[in-house]
């Protein structure tokens, strides 16, 4: 039976030849995520109902990530629960302050998950991993305790959209543009119960940092899980840091999908999100000239290497428009590291932005650049519901990295080739 | 198993940060978050609120974050069911997992009111507007599903 690229992973973890849209199947897990706030559920939940052993010491990972470094009391005491569980559990990849990072940028960095792989974690952007052709998917708690205990789940077979791209993108579009394009003609219930399958020409050209981008953000449109292709860029990146076996699954040429759609990567232009839902899209330019009070330029969506580097990029030479506050925030210790020896740092506090250690925090409204009544904040995050970002009146756009850098510089929604020297610093 | 309540009716794309503002993410104890459910989006919810109640939304209800702070909020506020055109993945699958009875049901959805009296059997699946007077068939859970729910939660049920 023909199969999808997610129906595959799943057979195969499930001890199947063969699956279909729509069956049930306990599969075998090969990662299990929680952070400091998931965690404490799911170990209440673990402990509840009398569980001594974790599945595994090696294939749990625990961050603490979402308000740390902690932001109060309460915060702390959920960080010190997953703290003392890791080490009474011995779990190996426990990642705390100063070795941790968000979660989505650091298991692909450490390792820790790659091609191939079966993937749940406790946070609805664990599909990120799909940009390494693995199946991944965000659960809750007590999915999570179910998997430590038993290093297993069970999963209803999903059905696929086909997301075929073609050409290659222009200059100031990346990743983030494709997907929040692609949430702005499916909704945020496009791909409800689905996986979305990236295929197409144009995959050859996206960056592995584009493709984390795009499958971070699957969760946006509902979908299970987001999975690329696994190609030479893949490997290149796991060379050196997966430690497991490189498990190349592809698409039957005949497989089944619910819906094609294709995107001309060529076309596109600077995107953002207008409150408050990802799916209301316009281009740059038709939002255009919106002002501003704040611009976080991280998140597990955008707070990698290369988007340090189209940020640095923008500013470098450049000041924060009087009135903004502009918050960069590296997601990893690594890249945190990689902005001070490129000299990115510098250019960031140079510019008047705030450069703040890795966290979660202002994305969901927790710490670092919470919003008051009437402000507006554009973002690389990821959401943009009422009070994601603090107070319920409180506005968040969504866009790259290169129209946050820029729309910081102007104190408006604005591109790169909106600055008087467009986009060249 | 039954549900009889008086409806709180929302709209589309409930999210998880409606249904309990991240703000709050720094506790896990039920108590605390029922007193914040709902609250950005209605802030009278929990005064309103009568142990029993049933919510009724639109479509795609409990998008985003994968928090079952969520469902454990709406359940510990004394929600008895929530009715949906739709609900979000992982607030489905969390949902069923802590024992929060979920019925998808778009004709349901779409016709009852806020404030309406409802009664839900979820043997049957029948979901009865006794406002109305109108009945609509929602799919009854399968066994294991009705065992979770009985049980008070996924992990409650299988030890």
């Amino acid at each position: 039976m023909a199969m999808t690229m997610t129906q595959k992973i799943l057979a195969a973890h499930a001890g199947l030849e063969d699956v279909e849209a729509g069956q049930l199947i306990e599969a075998k897990l090969d990662m299990v995520l929680g952070n400091d706030i998931t965690s404490p559920v799911a170990i209440n939940e673990f402990e509840k109902c009398g569980a001594t052993k974790v599945f595994s010491t090696e294939k749990i990972a625990l961050v603490l990530d979402h308000f740390t470094p902690n932001k109060d009391i309460k915060a702390a005491e959920q960080c010190k629960q997953t703290r003392e569980f890791a080490h009474k559990h011995s779990i190996r990849n426990f990642y705390d302050v100063g070795e941790a990072g968000i979660e989505h940028a650091l298991l692909p960095e450490k390792g820790l998950v790659g091609p191939g792989d079966c993937i749940i974690g406790a946070d609805s952007h664990t599909c990120t991993y799909g940009a390494l052709g693995a199946f991944s998917t965000g659960v809750g708690s007590t999915d999570m305790a179910a998997g430590m205990m038993s290093g297993k789940a069970w999963f209803k077979v999903p059905s696929a959209i086909k997301v075929v791209l073609k050409n290659s993108l222009q200059e100031d579009v990346s990743g983030k543009d494709v997907i929040l394009h692609l949430i702005g003609r499916i909704g945020v219930d496009g791909a409800l119960y689905q996986s979305l399958e990236f295929t197409g020409e144009g995959v050859a050209s996206l960056t592995m940092d584009d493709r984390f981008s795009i499958a971070n953000m699957a969760i946006e449109a509902g979908a299970k899980n987001g999975i690329f292709p696994v190609d030479e860029q893949t490997l290149e990146y796991c060379r050196d840091r997966y430690r497991g076996e490189i498990r190349r699954y592809v698409a039957d040429e005949d497989a089944e999908y619910s819906r094609v759609v294709e995107i001309d990567l060529a076309a596109l232009e600077p995107t953002v999100s207008l409150p408050h839902l990802p799916e209301n899209t316009k281009t740059v330019r038709e939002a255009a000239g919106l002002p501003i009070d704040q611009s976080i330029i991280g998140s597990c969506t955008n707070g990698r290497i290369s988007d340090m580097r189209i940020a640095a990029h923008i500013l470098k030479g450049r000041k924060v428009a009087p009135g903004v506050r502009c918050i960069v925030i590296p997601a990893t210790q690594q890249i945190y590291l990689e902005c001070i020896r490129e000299g990115l740092a510098e250019i960031f506090v140079e510019a008047g932005a705030a450069l703040s250690t890795p966290t979660c925090g202002p994305c969901l409204g927790g710490h670092m650049g919470v919003l008051a009544s009437g402000e507006r904040s554009i973002s690389t995050t990821n959401r943009n519901f009422v009070g994601r970002m603090g107070h319920p009146e409180s506005e968040v756009i969504l866009s790259s990295p290169a129209v946050a850098a820029a729309s910081a510089v102007l104190g408006y929604i604005a591109a790169p080739a909106d600055l008087p020297e467009g986009g060249k610093a | 198993m039954n549900a009889k309540g008086r409806v709180h009716k929302y709209g589309d794309n409930v999210d998880t940060d409606a249904i309990i503002p991240a703000r709050y993410l720094n506790t896990a104890s039920h108590s605390e978050l029922a007193v914040h459910c709902m609250e950005d989006i209605d802030k009278d919810f929990v005064r309103k609120m009568r142990t029993g109640d049933i919510v009724a939304a639109e479509k795609n209800f409990g998008c985003g974050s994968s928090r079952e702070h969520a469902p454990i909020a709406l359940k510990a506020a004394g929600v008895s069911c929530v009715i949906a055109a739709s609900f979000a993945r992982i607030f489905y699958r969390n949902s069923i997992n802590i024992g929060l009875p979920i019925l998808e049901c778009p004709q349901a959805a779409e016709a009852i009111g806020n404030g309406d009296e409802v009664a839900v059997d979820f043997d049957t699946g029948i979901i009865e507007n006794l406002t109305s007077g109108k009945r609509y068939q929602a799919q009854p859970f399968p066994e294991f599903i009705k065992n979770i729910i009985a049980s008070g939660g996924l992990l409650n049920s299988i030890v």
